[in-house]
């Protein structure tokens, strides 16, 4: 078994250098959630002041929208959501410093541009394992937006939560090339 | 006339989509068990281990299994000689749904409009809810918490009958191909043919309550659940679309007939977060 790239979250150039589409990390330190109605809300918001709710510069946005914690838990289940739905956005966040996003599923091509622009990459955790991944997650504060509920712009502190590289700066794509592997039918 | 009074229906149906959200369906995690002994791809094993994991803690903790908790969606038949007493049989379902989603912890997944402000209903109500009226004294329940991942990369397309079995395989299977990463594969497949436009989809959603494995009782649309359970997995998408030959655990088809005209065809992807199950009362 290959051995994990271990990083920290504020995420510099040289890290992200580092970082090759296929390669499994695992991810310590802070990182703000932001999914569907945070990252229409931030951005319009935005446009408007030329504010974010939080500095983005180095720092890691993970697509979720978490199950409510039982008590004794620190949060619920806490799976990735399919990243596309995010591209809108995206582009604009990684100009404004964004060094990685986490997610599911494939990025657009507007996204994969903009992370070998501004030196980014999008990992993927594994969807739907919500309940294990949670287990890496030992802190959560409140950031933003807490009337958007599940929605809402959270800061989870992370213990080795484990990703795969996706999209990297230099054009890798896991899926893409996953995929080519055992493809035995085209339609 | 047999009575069933509200507070039983409320209480079962918490008890259901508790229970669904926590523990997914024996026969789902048997497949990817047998899945994963002959995935080719070694971070597709990885991937169907991680799976069994989840399962397996998600249950054990009482834990949501995924953090989407999903669309509620039931399937109610009611026998024609039932009573509901107490109440009103949809207003019990969906208290059922708001007990779950509270005293549960699962995620309030419901925008109360689509389009202008989109603000969370808080609760996962109101459920989708699909009534029938059979004959007999028993209320069968069936429910299926859809995700917005794999619920988003469904689809429906009014083919020409000209397009016949060729293009519903074609449809089926980009359907599947598109799908991709983006919604948690191994997939179960559910596929309606025929009907109207919108029937083909309620009967795709529906045909995923029969059993992994189970076949279509009619020998010909059996063959061709198998065949293209045999074509997906050579699409490569593999498990949550790293690559691999595990895309799909099954593919379930039902069929109804259709307008002269149309062949309407609806794939609904499912998740590995395959949770259906029903009850009686």
């Amino acid at each position: 078994m290959v051995e994990a790239k271990i990083i920290t979250t504020p995420l510099t150039d040289e890290v992200i250098e580092n970082l090759r589409a296929g390669d499994k990390v695992l991810i310590n330190g802070w990182v703000y959630t932001a999914r569907d109605a945070a990252h229409k809300r931030m951005l319009e918001e935005y446009e408007k002041t030329g504010k974010l709710p939080f500095d983005v510069k180095g720092q890691v946005i993970y697509y979720v929208g978490p199950t409510p914690a039982k008590p004794g838990q620190v949060i619920g289940s806490a799976g990735p959501t399919t990243a596309y739905r995010m591209d809108k956005y995206t582009p604009k966040l990684l100009e404004l410093g964004l060094k990685g996003t986490i997610g599911k599923g494939w990025r657009g091509p507007e996204v994969k541009e903009a992370l070998k622009k501004y030196k980014a990459v999008y990992f993927a955790a594994y969807g739907g394992t919500a309940a294990l991944l949670s287990k890496h997650i030992t802190k959560v504060e409140m950031v933003a937006y807490e009337d958007l509920g599940p929605e809402a712009i959270r800061k989870l502190y992370f213990e080795n939560f484990p990703v795969i590289v996706a999209n990297d700066i230099y054009g890798g794509d896991v899926f893409e090339e996953g995929q080519k592997k055992y493809r035995k039918l085209v339609i | 006339m047999r009575e069933i009074h509200v507070n039983e229906i409320i209480d079962k149906v918490k008890n259901l989509v508790m229970d669904s959200e926590y523990k997914l369906p024996e026969d789902f995690i048997q497949a990817i068990k047998i899945a994963k002994e002959k995935e080719e791809s070694p971070l597709g094993r990885e991937i169907l281990d991680e799976i069994l994991k989840n399962a397996e803690v998600a249950k054990i903790e009482q834990v949501a299994y995924c953090q989407d908790t999903g669309y509620p969606v039931f399937f109610v038949e009611v026998g024609q000689d039932v009573k509901i007493v107490g109440g009103s049989l949809r207003e019990a379902i969906n208290e059922g749904v708001r007990r779950a989603t509270k005293e549960g912890y699962l995620r309030a997944s419901l925008a109360y409009d689509p389009i202008f402000d989109r603000k969370n209903t808080g609760d996962n109500t109101p459920a989708l809810i699909y009534f029938d009226i059979v004959p007999g004294d028993k209320i069968n329940i069936k429910f299926a918490a859809k995700g917005g991942g794999s619920e988003n990369q469904s689809k429906q397309a009014m083919l020409k009958p000209a397009d016949g079995l060729e293009g519903v395989k074609k449809f089926i299977l980009q359907s599947i191909a598109n799908a991709g990463p983006n919604a948690c594969p191994p997939f179960t497949v559910g596929v309606g043919i025929g009907g109207t436009f919108d029937y083909s989809a309620v009967l795709a959603k529906k045909s995923l309550f029969r059993h992994i494995g189970e076949r279509h009782p009619d020998p010909r649309i059996a063959k061709l659940e198998e065949e293209l359970i045999e074509l997906a997995n050579q699409l490569g998408v593999g498990p949550l679309g790293f690559g691999g030959t595990t895309t799909v655990v099954d593919v379930k088809i039902e069929i109804a007939p259709c307008h002269i005209a149309s062949l309407p065809v609806a794939v609904n992807i499912q998740c590995h977060a395959a949770r259906h199950k029903e009850i009686e009362i």
